[in-house]
């Protein structure tokens, strides 16, 4: 067939052109790894208070479920954009994309107004193994979001300027994944530290 | 070298891939939302409403419902199925349930039995240095 000595290495059957997008859930499920050992810091320290605040006095659940509804409508609304790439309309996906991100950016806000808020009433990382565990596992999913959208604004810039190439989609799905990752990931949060945390 | 290249991976190719790797509908993703509304609802009311006395129920519904919407998550929006990538999406997820599962249950297990085999009398009391002043500080001299 050929002289190429490695070409009996090669595989025959079918296998995905494109490793990008299997790579990239690789990356999410250890990034799913980071989470799970926040999650177990928080789980085993999330009841040390240090006689100080607990999280039925601290918690804000109204405010919570603002965020959570936040995350969730712009996991939605980039359903829409991934459904109007699939349209090949570039005009609308960026509107989609647009309202994502803006939607991504008002739950960082709420969440940074909240952390600075405890921070200022005394109740800041340092002050308990609770509160210690709980900025490290909300901050960390704060952050992945803050850099979802950067991510976003970049993507947006590429697919306004050189439109919906196969690089481009293959980084719209990446992103699309990453997205519903965070919300995936904003579930645990909200049900074990924030839900769970206020109970008696 | 071009010999064993039977795919031409530049051009138009891309669309037959594109297309392989995930069927998405209008429809998919508004049962996702409505079944996620739903499974966050649920939670939020039961906590704030208080609708059960005890708050272990009340935290074992809880997680029941969030590991459910996590399940509608991955279906829905993911569009996690045994076909993608071949298989091997769906394997790497649950070796990493596995790990995750392992090293959650495993550190509590832990550290729970640490705190109660712990010397007594050394977590009893907490030190004096890291009281912060409170109202209690003027009842003291």
């Amino acid at each position: 067939m050929s002289n190429d000595a490695s070409s009996r290495y090669y595989v025959r059957e079918h296998h995905p052109e494109n490793g990008t997008l299997l790579g990239f859930w690789i990356y999410l499920m250890s990034d799913c790894l980071v989470f799970a050992c926040l999650f177990a810091a928080y789980a085993v320290l999330g009841r040390n208070y240090a006689a100080g605040a607990t999280g039925a006095e601290i918690f804000d659940l109204p405010l919570v479920a603002v965020n959570t509804s936040l995350l969730l409508i712009s996991s939605i609304t980039f359903g829409f954009a991934m459904l109007e790439m699939q349209k090949k309309n570039q005009r609308t996906t960026l509107i989609w994309l647009a309202i994502t991100g803006l939607l991504g950016a008002g739950f960082i806000s709420l969440e940074l107004k909240e952390f600075i808020h405890l921070i200022l009433e005394g109740n800041g990382p340092n002050r308990s193994g609770f509160l210690t565990s709980f900025f490290s596992l909300v901050g960390t999913h704060g952050l992945h979001v803050t850099f979802g959208i950067v991510w976003l604004v970049t993507l947006m810039t590429q697919l306004s300027k050189h439109g919906f190439t196969a690089a481009n989609r293959r980084r719209m799905m990446c992103l699309s994944m990453f997205w519903h990752f965070l919300d995936v990931v904003w579930i645990g949060v909200f049900t074990f530290v924030y839900l769970m945390g206020v109970l008696p | 070298m071009s010999a064993h290249h039977d795919h031409n991976h530049d051009g138009d190719h891309g669309h037959n891939d594109h297309d392989d790797h995930f069927h998405i509908s209008l429809k998919g993703y508004f049962t996702g939302f409505v079944l996620a509304v739903t499974l966050t609802v649920i939670p939020f009311w039961l906590v704030m409403g208080h609708v059960f006395t005890k708050s272990s129920t009340t935290g074992i519904v809880v997680l029941a419902l969030a590991a459910v919407q996590v399940v509608v998550h991955m279906i829905y929006f993911l569009h996690m199925n045994d076909k993608v990538e071949g298989g091997w999406s769906m394997l790497s997820m649950i070796f990493t349930i596995m790990v995750v599962f392992i090293m959650f249950s495993g550190s509590l297990w832990v550290m729970y039995h640490l705190k109660h085999n712990m010397m007594p009398g050394i977590m009893e009391t907490v030190p004096e240095s890291i009281q912060q002043p409170g109202p209690s500080a003027n009842n003291l001299p």
